[in-house]
């Protein structure tokens, strides 16, 4: 049985349908990446995996168990599905190792000392132990994403979820922020991500998934995907972004 | 003119000032507390309270403190209640300045980004958590400077209480003026009073407000 398993999602917003009956299954371990043009309805299909939005139909299961609908409450959710943002979204007036422990200690109860060590063992594991008392306003951007990294994986999550993690990035900071990735892809996470970054797409991931209006239009292992697509809204989607 | 002196008006001023001061401190500890319960329910609660606590709001804003005074006092005694103009000037500017602070404290919560609840959310954290650990420190800061800036007015906000027989600067000037007639000396010193009072907390807050917002300070 599939880690996550996905059943007819549907969305809308008003009268706009942005997901139109999504069908997906992630095994463990897996890095799935979901490319797509903008309003295709990927970043909303990464937030209803966590629940940030209350799709309309369909339900999607986490190891057998029902996710959706509100059969999780959010402290459980978060122990099975991380999130990491475009924006970053560190807590601005804590310390890096503050940001990472809270949420162990505040949801999960964690001693203080044990979410410590957890929290050192994973700002070690993105190469941040050593900014571990500044403060997110004083870290360079491709920094503060490796932090929120820290942060999602102290929840020890099944899932990770990447909504776009190295879009606000500059250029020469990108490396650093998919070089984590790619080791915790090595590590045997299991990574969902709506990328932009169609080299790392190709080079790490084990599937990739074209949206295309809402739903999806093509999927399979990234290098046939990218050499021989088989629908004209893929072929033209990859010319127009090499 | 009169056997009074200088000092005789200056000492009666000052000792009326202790409860400008008092009356301040009563109406600014007690409008934080309740200001500080609206703010929670006009952000989290469901939509008929928060509907209610913006009627209050609205309803506090829109009306004149003088007016509220009056109907503390008066309305209190036409309902039964024989209350005091200590009570009356202390609730009605509790309620005067909770309104108030609501208002701007509901502003600074909003000014938090919206990244920061999801962030929290999908850590697991619950509305009370998020806005405890995450939203309301955040807003705190946001929220200092015009909190300072706003209990200059509810110093001022004081003096109208002086309708209502509450002896404090203002009402004692008017006493005073009364016996030593002496309008411009006494009216100007009680003035002087109030900006003795005032103007450090509006230096203050501009202090906070250039260092809220100054370089680097996100």
């Amino acid at each position: 049985m599939a880690l996550v398993v996905v059943n007819d999602l549907h969305k809308s917003f008003g009268d706009l349908e942005v997901l139109k009956g999504i069908d997906l299954e992630i095994e463990a371990g897996e890095v799935v990446s979901i490319i797509g043009r903008s309003g295709s309805g990927k970043s909303t299909f990464l937030r209803c995996l966590n629940q940030l939005e209350h799709h309309d139909w369909g339900t999607i299961h986490l190891a057998d168990q029902r996710l959706d609908g509100g059969a999780m409450s959010p402290g459980e959710l978060s122990q099975n599905v991380g999130m990491v943002f475009q924006s970053f979204n560190l807590f601005p007036h804590k310390t890096v190792i503050e940001n990472v422990m809270l949420a162990p200690v505040v949801v999960k109860q964690t001693p203080r000392a044990e979410a410590r060590q957890v929290a050192e063992q994973m700002l070690d594991k993105v190469g941040m132990l050593e900014k571990i008392d500044a403060y997110p306003g004083q870290l360079s951007g491709g920094q503060q994403q490796r932090v929120a990294i820290a942060r999602a994986l102290a929840m020890q999550p099944k899932v990770l979820l990447c909504d776009e993690v190295t879009s606000a990035l500059d250029p020469e900071l990108v490396g650093e922020v998919l070089h984590v990735l790619e080791s915790l892809a090595a590590e045997g996470m299991t990574l969902i991500l709506v990328t932009h970054e169609m080299k790392f797409a190709r080079d790490v991931s084990h599937r990739v998934v074209f949206m295309h209006h809402g739903h999806i239009h093509e999927a399979g292992d990234p290098q046939t995907l990218f050499t021989q697509p088989k629908t004209s809204e893929l072929s033209q989607f990859i010319a127009s972004i090499l | 003119m009169t056997d009074f002196t200088l000092w005789d008006i200056v000492r009666n001023l000052l000792l009326a000032g202790r409860w400008t001061v008092v009356l301040s401190l009563i109406a600014f500890a007690g409008g934080a507390f309740v200001g500080l319960m609206l703010t929670l329910l006009r952000m989290g609660g469901l939509w008929p309270i928060r509907w209610l606590v913006r009627l209050y709001v609205d309803l506090f804003q829109g009306t004149p403190l003088l007016m509220q005074l009056f109907l503390a006092y008066f309305g209190a005694a036409v309902l039964g209640f024989d209350i005091s103009a200590w009570t009356a000037a202390s609730v009605a500017l509790t309620l005067f300045t909770s309104a108030f602070l609501c208002d701007i404290w509901r502003g600074c919560v909003e000014a938090v980004p919206s990244g920061q609840w999801q962030a929290a959310r999908v850590l697991g954290l619950n509305y009370l958590q998020s806005m405890r650990h995450v939203i309301l420190p955040q807003a705190l800061r946001l929220a200092v400077p015009p909190t300072v800036g706003f209990s200059v007015q509810v110093i001022k906000g004081t003096a109208l209480a002086s309708v209502i027989g509450f002896v404090e600067l203002t009402k004692a000037g008017t006493m005073l003026n009364n016996a030593a007639f002496a309008p411009f000396t006494i009216f100007a010193l009680v003035a002087l009073g109030y900006f003795i009072l005032c103007y450090p907390l509006s230096r203050y807050a501009r202090y906070l407000e250039r260092k809220l917002y100054g370089a680097g300070s996100r």
